[in-house]
């Protein structure tokens, strides 16, 4: 059969040029117009006077009395607190222990998000078993002559990351055990994983946030404690292993029968069955609802403050209420601040899975 | 190879297969059919225990069948399974679906898995689609690769549940080729199908199911030419009409 030559042909131009892009996408009717001129307005009234106040009336050094004279946003403030900020009380002599933990943590991090890379299994078995190992013992001292730094001095930015990755780590195996054993023949399983489920779901995690640190203690054998922050990860991941359990339930009940019977008829057991056919299917259909719960994870990091923990919300607030300080200009700026570093966090792990699911969906959507 | 005596088994209150007893010797070709619902997919099921007989023995390659986990695996080793909907793992390639097993139910190591796999595409004919995702062959093409992998554990035995059903026509007789091929060399299948011709040529005997009991059996020639019963002569007539 002769192939068509006109087959190939790019599809008609339409019209070129700033003006025809502008008339065909900005103002194709009169509805569009208004939404145009309107969205403009909100632009130029908007975004100038945000610039001003960021960038050109800031305060880049000195005191409270320089940023309330010159109206802008107080960066001096976030400058003069930046090492509390982001290492919370952590001595600042001990300070490069965290440094280097989140930098193994990043170099491990950036070949996983290369196409090129290979033996990625490798360093996700890395990250997963020696390197919390690694990170506590870097973190937390008491090995190797590193002096103890105890958890009650840890904090912000680097606290929040604590939590954050605590809980997305921890979290996932959780909820696909409970996801597992909500759908399992067994019945004592199956009514133990959905009752913990429903339990954990139904509850605020301000409410298990207060059960691991007031009342937990008082279940523990006396003479035995646990530690507050390990206290609060414990609650952090078993609360977000409830909610990842549904998640990974509605993707598990998405996979067809057949794949199931495929397995079974080829010998495999039920966990050679899980981990290779039916979870790595499962998984990937629910990359975004996992990322949402993971995104609502590092946003929920900020709720330690109420057990005594100060994350890097916990302690821009403190900051900003130091006498020293305090003013409308360092308030504003100290949550914008704030709130700047959990967007990063998010927005970086919102594009992460974008990516991932643009590559692992390769093979099983084409 | 297979004996089954009084099998019976219950969906509920239906009674789905009904004093079931059938004998396969080592090289036969059985070609199962019968109207839909009357019990053939279930029967193929409950040789490898995808279903779970009530009553009655099954036993395989003289393994007495039962939900034990152990005779389950030793059975399962014995008897590889071809489905209507291919069932392949849409997640892997077409080699690592011929891996999958052969690594991690028999211990075979990674080079030799991929070996025996090439081999077996070789023998489907489609050595070349070794790296593509499931998705990206045709239906006939995928349902060569999970006769393939059904292949690669070496298995005694193989049960095809109407492997052809879901295909296009045109596509339909590459695989019958692949069945015939594998027919003439020996090896012990079951199949529930359909396809007549397949039937006629390979089969060296046809079971004709209704109602969850074997109504009749015989050699092709004889269930084709006089079958007895007017369940089985209306089935016939209604198959040569497609
Ligand atoms: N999992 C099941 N639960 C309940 N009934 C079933 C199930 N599977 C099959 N059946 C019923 O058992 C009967 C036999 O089914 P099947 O063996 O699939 O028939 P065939 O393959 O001959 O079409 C049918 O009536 C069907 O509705
Ligand atoms: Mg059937």
């Amino acid at each position: 059969m002769a192939i068509d030559p006109t087959a190939f042909l790019p599809p008609p131009v339409v019209s070129a040029g700033p003006w025809a892009w502008m008339r065909r996408n900005l103002f194709t009717d009169w509805r569009q117009t208004a939404l145009t001129l309107i969205v403009l307005y909100a632009v130029i009234r908007g975004v100038p006077p945000l610039l001003g106040w960021l960038f050109v009336d800031a305060t880049w050094q000195g005191t409270r009395d320089d940023c309330v004279a010159n109206g802008g946003a107080c960066w001096a403030f976030v400058s003069a607190r930046w090492g509390q900020f982001i290492y919370g009380f952590y001595p600042v002599e001990e300070r490069w222990r965290v440094n280097v933990t989140f930098a193994v943590l990043a170099v491990s991090v950036v070949p996983l998000v290369l196409p090129m890379v290979r033996g990625k299994a490798w360093i996700i078995g890395f990250l997963l078993t020696l390197y919390p190992v690694l990170a506590f013992c870097l973190l937390y001292g008491g090995v190797l002559g590193l002096p103890v730094v105890e958890t009650a001095r840890w904090g912000g930015f680097m606290l929040t990351l604590v939590v954050a990755i605590t809980g997305i780590v921890g979290s996932l195996p959780i909820g696909i055990l409970l996801a597992l054993g909500r759908r399992s023949d067994m019945p004592a399983i199956r009514t133990f994983c959905t009752l913990f489920i429903e339990l954990f779901r139904a509850v605020p995690l301000i409410t298990v946030l207060f059960m691991a640190s007031v009342m937990l203690p008082l279940f523990l054998p006396s003479g035995f404690s646990l530690d507050k922050l390990l206290r609060a990860l414990i609650g952090v991941a078993v609360f977000n292993g409830a909610l990842m359990a549904e998640v990974v339930r509605g993707g598990l009940q998405a996979i067809p029968k057949g794949q199931y019977e495929a397995a079974t008829a080829a010998g495999m057991g039920y966990w050679r069955m899980m981990g290779f056919v039916i979870l790595p299917q499962a998984l990937r259909l629910v990359i975004p609802g996992l990322v949402n719960t993971w995104v609502a994870i590092i946003k929920d990091t900020t709720l330690v403050l109420i057990i005594g923990l100060f994350d890097l919300l916990g302690i821009v607030q403190a900051g900003i209420a130091d006498a020293n300080w305090l003013s409308a200009s360092v308030t504003k700026t100290g949550y914008v601040f704030a709130a700047m570093g959990f967007w990063i966090l998010c927005f970086s792990l919102s594009r992460y899975s974008m990516y991932l699911e643009r590559r692992l969906g390769l093979g099983a959507s084409r | 190879m297979i004996a089954m005596r009084g099998v019976n088994k219950w969906f509920g209150q239906m009674r789905v297969l009904a004093d079931i007893n059938l004998t396969v010797a080592e090289g036969e070709k059985l070609v199962i059919c019968g109207p839909s619902g009357s019990g053939k997919s279930t029967l193929i099921r409950c040789i490898n225990q995808l279903e779970h007989h009530q009553m009655g023995d099954i036993v395989v390659n003289g393994v007495k069948v039962d939900a034990e986990l152990k005779t389950l695996d030793l059975v399962r080793r014995e008897i590889g399974m071809v489905f209507q909907s291919f069932n392949l793992y849409p997640h892997m390639t077409v080699l690592q679906n011929l891996m999958l097993a052969q690594i991690w139910v028999q211990g075979r190591k990674r080079r030799d898995a991929e070996k025996v796999a090439r081999h077996y595409l070789d023998r489907v004919h489609i050595p070349e689609q070794a790296d593509k995702f499931p998705a990206q062959l045709s239906g006939g093409q995928q349902q060569r690769v999970a006769i393939a992998r059904a292949l690669c554990t070496k298995p005694k035995i193989l049960l095809f549940d109407e492997p052809t059903s879901a295909l296009d026509p045109e596509m339909i007789k590459e695989v019958l080729d692949v069945m015939t091929e594998l027919a003439t060399e020996g090896m012990t299948m079951i199949c529930v199908t359909h396809e007549m011709g397949f039937a006629r040529n390979v089969a060296n005997r046809v079971i004709f199911m209704d109602a969850g009991r074997i109504v009749e059996q015989g050699s092709p020639a004889e269930f084709f030419s006089n079958p007895q019963s007017d369940r089985a002569k209306l089935f016939l007539s209604q198959v040569r009409l497609n």
